[in-house]
């Protein structure tokens, strides 16, 4: 059964990446049809370096990543903390308000954010109200709830009286906790930005409702520019793209699991000192 | 000052931004397009898109139910080995949905294309191209490579924090392998399950690119023509009706959902 | 007592390159209370999991009925545990758990309800059949896990640490049911813990173990009266341990001064360790005692004080019921039967010098042996895990 688990899982993985090994060869194609592979070449990269419009919407989609996931992270993280010290119905109310987003569907958040842009628009007789405020404003209001869900469970599980401690020891409420409290709940902090950061760069259905010409994001470009031909020098970015992600995660699992290993070594010395003792 | 009121600028910002829109929804809903006026017309416009709704949500279940079969076994089999590996295995799930489905899917349209990389291959091998696209079927392989990461994810997670203690208890109370997977595990990855099915439920029924680029008119999705309303048809009282009807729908099947999983009996298989 | 039912012969365990369990070889008797008693990380556990199947040990054989059952997973072997924090399934009610093995088994659904109810009523939870067990206390959830484990009539049931989780008063009343049922059951408990005087109190024999070894098996009494080295000493109950020569046969010398003794079998001049259990010890006048000293601290203790006595340099726990004032100059006397003889061990010069003596003893074992006990399960789980790979 194990045996069979495991190959299935490798053609289940397989699945998952047989998309990326198309747009990864389909970058390294010379013809522009991606189905039939012309010449071995590397110009759609070069082309993609020497292209002015694809590199600034990437880095539109970068900018309003970070902004947006800054932004969601200040206000979630106090929310969460605000929302743990609340009574029992007051937080289960604003809980249900934070999954209104998450169960809805991304159109109908889109939409609803969409028709709000334009009631304001029309209310303030602004013409053309969609642009990087609305994206942003878009963009931290389906984030807020990732940091949420991200920071809460490090606040159940700290230990309740953490805080009364270091107020005990002498530090006012805030002191206790930028002190204490913010040590225990940074990797939910962090967590929640980083999916935070990865929701917002890679969000399409939404920002495709409330974007303006003004200001484009790359996933937004790239459904434009699926409606006509595609450029092989998009498969090319998106290769490099791919690329760095996964160098990035390899080392982090690989220095995560040295970090690990040596702690552990270090546990086994030390008791096998102790039963030497 | 109390820590609650730490809470206050999310509450404001989500009321802005989540309340007043979805009631700004619910106006645009009933109000004429014209006019501005009271109106049932675009509510009673709906028995029009009924069969549209219907396929959607049919292609939708099929889509999570094929995802957690194929999603179970990969979830139960990453939960059962060694924590290292887990988290190597975790993230190669993962990794892929850091690249943006748009060009993932586009990827499958030439891989199915009738002049597509498989079909290549098939007449390279002198056989009849299949018809693998512009069909419901591939409709339904768009949805399920899309968000099969998030039927394992949940399953994953539940499946990992199940005590290892309670499967000793069993196999001393005397379950072999196979009963314990049945008495013990499965009951016990429920929400999992659940939680999966509804991340995969509702991108699926409410997705309009999957069907635009891997389907033909014939598969036009509830999503397909809320989109329309707003980009093309400019209809959007229209478009709003058909949100709050997905809205509401899809609030009523996870509610449902929420009540299964609290029932015990049908929990024990 | 009854014939002999679980042998183990030459086990050894090692996690990685570590040996938990170093050649252990004991055997249980059927209708038996032993109890496995030793400080964490000792194998107790250890040695409980290879009986109920869950690992198996690199080298050795464990024998059941005469029969080798290394290889006999859990679910084929006649035993079932009673898990440390109970396992129950959060799944199923009350009734639901209990019944768990009964299902497995395809018994006729009439029966199963007879065994369950009639389990139920032994442990006292008649009408608790349709609760969820997290709606449990610790001792309701403790004795549904009794019940789930017995309902299925082994032949031998394991408990690890069942009391652990209990508050003391808790605790002492599962300790007289449980000896009730085991009794009233007629079957054999093996029993692990690190309490010693739940071990004193409930057991028919104690296996004491350290450092995966066995140091001593033995009744309760010998355990207590006849230790055999100075970690077994230590380990049950006080003593005060000090270095003396065994002269001849019922003869010792220490501080310098022969004592008779009721010992004997060892070698002439033999270098010892002389254990005196602190309530055996009289306080005299210091011109009829055989030794004299210092009070330098006294703790009442409710029913007797313990009094740290300086005898030249070295501290005496010594438990009286009366009362000496802190400074006043005391003799003792020791009897020959007060007087326990051991040879020299590994352990010896480790124990038994209240030089350092807090009044916290008792209560300074515990929160150590419970912060060490979770971290070594989940350790050992998780090894064991990689072990099985």
């Amino acid at each position: 059964m194990k045996k069979f688990n495991r190959v299935f899982t490798v053609i289940v993985l397989l699945f998952l990446y047989t998309p990326m090994i198309v747009l990864a060869v389909a970058s390294f194609n010379s013809g522009m049809d991606i189905a039939v592979f012309k010449d071995f070449t590397f110009d759609n990269y070069g082309e993609l370096f020497k292209d002015g419009v694809l590199l600034p919407l990437l880095l539109n989609s970068v900018i309003i990543a970070v902004i947006s996931s800054l932004i969601a992270t200040v206000i979630g993280s106090a929310a969460a903390i605000g929302i743990h010290s609340m009574g029992p119905r007051l937080r289960s109310f604003t809980m249900g308000v934070t999954n209104i987003p998450l169960t809805n569907p991304e159109i109908v958040t889109g939409v609803s954010l969409a028709l709000l842009f334009a009631f304001v628009g029309t209310m303030m007789k602004i013409n053309n109200i969609l642009g990087f405020a609305t994206l942003l404003i878009a963009h931290i209001t389906f984030n807020l709830p990732y940091v949420i869900l991200s920071v809460m469970p490090k606040l159940q599980q700290m230990d309740p009286h953490l805080k009364e401690a270091a107020m005990d020891l002498g530090c006012t409420p805030a002191q206790a906790f930028f002190k204490v409290v913010i040590h225990e709940i940074t990797p939910g902090i962090v967590s929640g930005a980083l999916m935070a950061f990865t929701m917002s760069l890679d969000d399409f259905v939404i920002s495709y409702f409330v974007y303006g010409p003004r200001f484009v994001t790359l996933p937004v470009e790239i459904y434009n520019y699926t409606k006509k031909p595609l450029q092989p020098k998009i498969y090319a970015l998106f290769t490099l793209l791919f690329a760095a992600i996964l160098l990035v995660m390899v080392v982090m699992n690989l220095l995560q699991e040295r970090d690990e290993r040596r702690s552990r070594e270090n546990r086994r010395a030390f008791r096998r000192k102790q039963v030497n003792v | 000052m109390k820590s609650r009121t730490l809470a206050a600028p999310y509450l404001v910002w989500m009321a802005l931004f989540t309340i007043v829109p979805l009631a700004i929804v619910a106006y645009f809903a009933f109000t004429d397009s014209q006019t501005g006026e009271f109106t049932l017309k675009n509510i009673s416009n709906l028995g029009n898109y009924m069969p549209i709704l219907i396929k959607s949500i049919w292609l939708a279940l099929i889509s999570s139910v094929i995802c957690l079969i194929i999603g179970y076994p990969v979830a139960y089999y990453i939960a059962g080995c060694k924590e290292t590996t887990q988290r190597f295995l975790y993230m190669l799930v993962m990794l892929p949905m850091c690249i943006s489905f748009l060009l993932r899917t586009l990827a499958w349209v030439a891989l199915t294309e009738d002049t597509g990389i498989i079909n290549n291959l098939i007449t390279a091998l002198g056989m009849e191209p299949l018809p693998l696209i512009r069909n419901n079927g591939a409709v339904v392989l768009g949805m399920v490579y899309n968000y099969l990461p998030y039927m394992i994810m949940p399953l994953y997670s539940v499946i990992m924090k199940i005590d290892k203690r309670l499967i000793e208890a069993a196999e001393d109370l005397g379950c072999n392998g196979a009963n314990v997977f049945k008495r013990v595990i499965l009951p016990l990855s429920v929400p999992g399950v659940i939680s999966g099915f509804t991340m995969v439920f509702v991108p699926a029924v409410s997705t309009f690119y999957i069907s635009q680029k891997l389907g033909s008119s014939g598969t036009t999705l509830i999503g397909d023509v809320i989109e329309s309303q707003f980009k093309t048809a400019y209809n959007p009282n229209l478009g709003a009706a058909l949100s709050l009807i997905l809205m509401v729908m899809i609030f009523i099947c996870i509610g449902v959902m929420n009540r299964f999983s609290d029932d015990e009996e049908v929990i024990t298989v | 007592m009854s014939k002999e039912l679980i042998r183990l012969v030459n086990c050894q365990m090692a996690f990685d390159d570590e040996i938990v369990l170093d050649d252990i070889n004991l055997y249980f008797n059927d209708k038996e209370f032993l109890t496995l008693l030793g400080p964490s990380g000792c194998g107790k556990t250890t040695t409980l999991r290879i009986i109920g199947g869950f690992i198996k040990p690199t080298s050795g054989d464990v024998l059941f009925d005469g029969v080798r059952i290394n290889d006999v997973p859990p679910h084929k072997r006649k035993v079932n545990t009673v898990f440390q924090k109970y396992a129950l399934f959060p799944h199923l009610d009350v009734y639901e758990n209990v019944a768990f093995g009964l299902r497995l088994a395809k018994l006729p659904e009439e029966e199963i309800d007879e065994r369950v109810t009639e389990m139920l009523e032994i442990v006292s939870l008649k009408g608790f059949e349709n609760r969820k067990v997290s709606q449990l206390s610790g001792g309701q959830q403790q004795r549904v896990a009794i019940a789930r484990a017995l309902v299925n009539r082994p032949k031998v049931l394991l408990l690890d640490e069942p009391l652990g989780a209990l508050d003391l008063r808790l605790r002492k009343d599962m300790q007289n049911e449980l000896k009730r049922i085991q009794q009233a059951m007629g079957i054999t408990f093996i029993y692990v813990t690190h309490d010693q005087e739940e071990a004193l109190s409930m057991s028919d024999t104690v296996v004491v173990m350290d450092k995966g070894r066995i140091q001593q098996i033995g009744t309760p009494e010998d355990i207590y009266n006849e230790p055999k080295n100075a970690f077994v000493a230590d380990f049950i109950g006080e003593s005060n341990i000090l270095d003396g020569v065994m002269l001849e046969d019922r003869l010792v010398k220490f501080f310098g001064r022969k004592f008779k003794c009721v010992d004997a079998g060892f070698e002439k001049n033999e270098p010892v360790d002389v254990v005196i259990r602190p309530e055996d010890i009289d306080i005299v006048p210091p011109d009829d005692g055989h030794l004299c000293g210092t009070v330098t601290s006294v703790t009442f203790k409710g029913v007797h004080y313990d009094t740290i006595v300086d005898f030249k340099g070295f501290k005496w726990l010594i438990q009286t019921t009366d009362y000496n004032k802190v400074g006043s100059y005391i003799g003792i006397r020791l009897e020959p039967e007060d007087i326990h003889i051991m040879h020299k061990s590994e352990y010896s010069g480790m124990f038994g010098d209240y030089s350092s003596y807090s009044a916290e003893y008792d209560e300074m074992d515990d929160p150590e042996v419970y912060l060490e006990g979770s971290s070594e399960e989940a350790e050992e789980s998780a090894e064991g895990g990689e072990d099985e790979e």
